[in-house]
């Protein structure tokens, strides 16, 4: 079978041992690493008659962007120790990745800084456009192209226009299906406004009209692939109404709804399905306990996570497919189907070095109109770091860091929060922040920079509450994301103990002080859920603080200590 | 987006033969008994086995305060093997009786919808009177946060 180490090989050898240093890797790769050629990333024996290709949290990056992977990503319950919750060296050592290769540049968080200068920039969906174009001309019927969602919302233009650009450049891709999450927060009324007039399917077999609770939405689209009978079923994020603003969509219920997904996929196998698809924005580990309770699933293509694997996890006969974020790849899975059965596959995590893949030029200057109206905004410089800025990771990542700077700055407050979120873009040291940047890490329908006055109790219950989000250790009660970030305030967590006890020694790091749970503190804050949140919007919080600042520089944060990993 | 109100409401004529030959609604259990109180009142000591009753309920409330709970339970509904009534409770809120659903060999099938609310994060448990005098139940953790930050 054909294995990632394949393509690998047609990397230029490198040198043996590599130092975990910025700079013994840069030296490494001065000794010779280059990125393969773009027929070498194209490469794959074809297999079977189906080819699915995915694509996930693009989060509306229409050009190449930088984007580190986490350095963190800690694993509970029956998930700990497996991917995707295995990070840096131990990632490239699991799936025998040479330290310093194209592939741990765009996999694991090590040597961020030095590979990111060698390998360049990585997605832009012209270049997404040659790789699928180059699989279709291949594969001819035999292609069905999903999204996984997480695609109108995360840029600059994707906001001042509604999601019009990326509906334009993704339908001229004519993808045969999408499911949702973000997409949502544009309010119901922009959704169905975008949805009637969709050339696809827009599939969520869980999203529910909440006052008569049944289907709201399309669940399963029936597709002729190779001769074969493919049902794709949507998933959509089940927590929208929890995790993001349930007022923007008041008349919806989600869920996870097993007992759903299973009829789905008994109503397809009965309709002569031969293949069946979860279009999934469930989260990795949802979508693994899923896959091992649900029967008849033959893959399941994962989001909502943002993890990328270069393997298929399989459970049971299911494969369970991560295909990372951000435009950063594009996976490929040949499928061979027969009597209603999958008697083989060969699968590929494409990585889309923007250097080496040629950009199709018409889905470029697709790009280019929908930005043109917006460049010189997109362009204008706020301020310059000396420091990395990233967002992954489950404590904190500077980018955070830098915005609970900025709240604690400009809205004069004791403590700030900053959401968990796992979209937004990496900015490398010595790069300028435009405005673009800034709004790679911000960009939303609902910014406003809350300032208010809170307990430390309440402060303590917000902490424990979004823990549980992320290591309550049964997979259904998470709602993916990571922790929220938090300025001004040190905490210890640990994350092996149930809510309520996990986070302890909440501290002021002004004063060293403890935080007092009946004393009140200001509170600075962004993204809030609840309507009627007041305040400007976080990127000119984040624009003033930098336009005064100038030139900023984030040291690692080690206010957060983690145990219980 | 396809609209299936009016499906449903197409629907009504099943639905109402349902309600009319179905459970009967009674008031939540006062204020006083905990939800061991109430089950062991229900039961009279008795054993509920877990089995044969599905209770479902969103993992995650949405909304705490109107979450929806359905149960069904598994019975030939026959004059002489029937389930005779299904008790629900919330075993964390102040009042944890939700409600008692009663259904006879008439019912056809025993299984109902109905929405409540929840102060905190709890079990909702439903416990089934079977004509034999047996006892199943159910048991789901529907947990209510206070902010999330998803994404």
């Amino acid at each position: 079978m054909f294995s990632r180490r394949e393509f690998l090989q047609a990397a230029v050898a490198t040198s043996a041992i590599l130092g975990t240093a910025g700079m013994g890797s840069w030296r490494a790769l001065a000794a010779g690493q280059r990125l393969m050629s773009e027929a070498d990333l194209l490469k794959f024996p074809s297999l079977g008659n189906v080819s699915l290709v995915h694509l996930t949290d693009i989060h509306a990056q229409l050009k190449p962007i930088y984007f580190r992977e986490p350095s963190i990503n800690v694993g509970v319950g029956e998930a700990k120790g497996l991917p995707p919750h295995v990070t840096g060296a131990d990632f490239l050592k699991l799936y025998n990745i040479k330290p310093g290769s194209p592939d741990a540049y765009a996999l694991s968080s090590e040597d961020y800084i030095a590979l990111a200068s060698n390998y360049g920039r990585m997605g832009g969906i012209d270049r997404i456009a040659t790789v699928l174009n180059s699989i279709r001309a291949e594969r001819g019927d035999k292609v069905l192209f999903l999204d996984g969602g997480d695609t109108w919302q995360g840029s600059y233009t994707s906001f001042k226009t509604k999601a019009a650009d990326m509906v334009e450049v993704m339908n001229s891709l004519k993808p045969d299906a999408m499911t949702s999450h973000w997409e949502f927060t544009y309010g119901i009324d922009r959704v169905k406004e975008i949805v009637d007039d969709l050339p696809f399917a827009f599939l969520g077999g869980n999203i529910f009209d909440s006052e008569w609770e049944e289907p709201a939405f399309e669940s399963t689209r029936m597709f002729e692939a190779g001769g074969v009978k493919v049902a794709v079923i949507g998933q959509a994020f089940p927590y929208l109404p929890v995790a993001n603003p349930r007022w923007m969509f008041p008349k919806l219920s989600f869920g996870i709804r097993e007992e759903q997904v299973q009829k789905n996929v008994d109503a397809a196998r009965a309709d002569g399905a031969g293949l069946v698809v979860l279009l999934s924005h469930n989260g990795f580990d949802v979508d693994r306990k899923m896959a091992g309770r649900v029967s008849g699933i033959d893959v399941i293509l994962t989001g909502h996570t943002h993890d990328a694997l270069p393997e298929p996890v399989i459970v049971g006969k299911t494969l369970l497919i991560a295909s990372g974020s951000h435009g950063k790849f594009l996976s490929r899975v040949d499928l061979n189907v027969q009597d209603g059965a999958v008697k083989g596959y060969r699968y590929k995590l494409i990585p889309i070095f923007s250097d080496v893949i040629t950009p199709h030029k018409e889905t470029g200057a697709l790009v280019d109109k929908v930005r043109a109206p917006y460049e010189k905004d997109l362009a204008t410089v706020l301020g310059k770091t000396n420091s990395l800025l990233y967002r992954r990771g489950n404590f904190n990542g500077t980018f955070d860091d830098l915005i609970c700077d900025a709240l604690l700055a400009e809205r004069e407050a004791d403590i700030s929060l900053s959401p968990g979120f796992r979209w937004g873009t990496t900015v490398l040291p010595d790069q300028d922040i435009t405005v673009e940047l800034l709004h790679n890490a911000t960009s939303m329908t609902y910014p406003q920079a809350y300032r208010s006055k809170m307990t430390g109790k309440l402060v303590h219950d917000i902490l424990e509450d979004v823990a549980d989000n992320l290591f309550n250790p049964d997979p259904y009660y998470q709602q993916g994301g990571d922790m929220v970030r938090v300025g001004g305030m040190g905490y210890r967590i640990d994350v092996g103990k149930p809510i309520g006890s996990r986070i302890t020694d909440m501290t002021l790091l002004k004063s060293g002080e403890k935080v007092d749970p009946e004393k009140t503190y200001v509170v600075a804050g962004w993204a809030s859920v609840n309507e009627g949140a007041e305040g400007p919007p976080i990127w000119d919080v984040v624009s003033n603080y930098l336009t005064r600042k100038k030139t900023i520089s984030v040291e690692p944060n080690t206010s957060v200590i983690v145990e219980g990993v | 987006m396809h609209m299936t109100r009016r499906q449903a409401l197409g629907l009504g004529a099943g639905a109402a033969a349902l309600i009319v030959a179905g459970p009967v609604l009674t008031p939540a259990i006062a204020a006083g008994p905990t939800a061991d109180e109430a089950l062991k009142a229900f039961t009279g000591g008795a054993e509920a086995k877990a089995a044969k009753v599905t209770l479902s309920t969103p993992e995650i409330a949405e909304n705490g305060n109107t979450v929806p709970v359905s149960f069904s339970v598994e019975s030939p509904m026959t004059s002489d093997n029937h389930v005779t009534e299904v008790m629900l409770l919330a075993d964390g809120n102040p009042r944890p009786g939700v409600a008692t659903f009663r259904f006879s060999d008439m019912s056809g099938e025993a299984s109902a919808s109905t929405r409540i609310r929840l102060a905190k994060t709890q079990n909702i448990v439903a416990v089934a009177k079977m004509s034999d005098g047996s006892f199943y139940m159910d048991k789901k953790l529907v947990k209510v946060t206070i902010g999330g930050c998803g994404g």
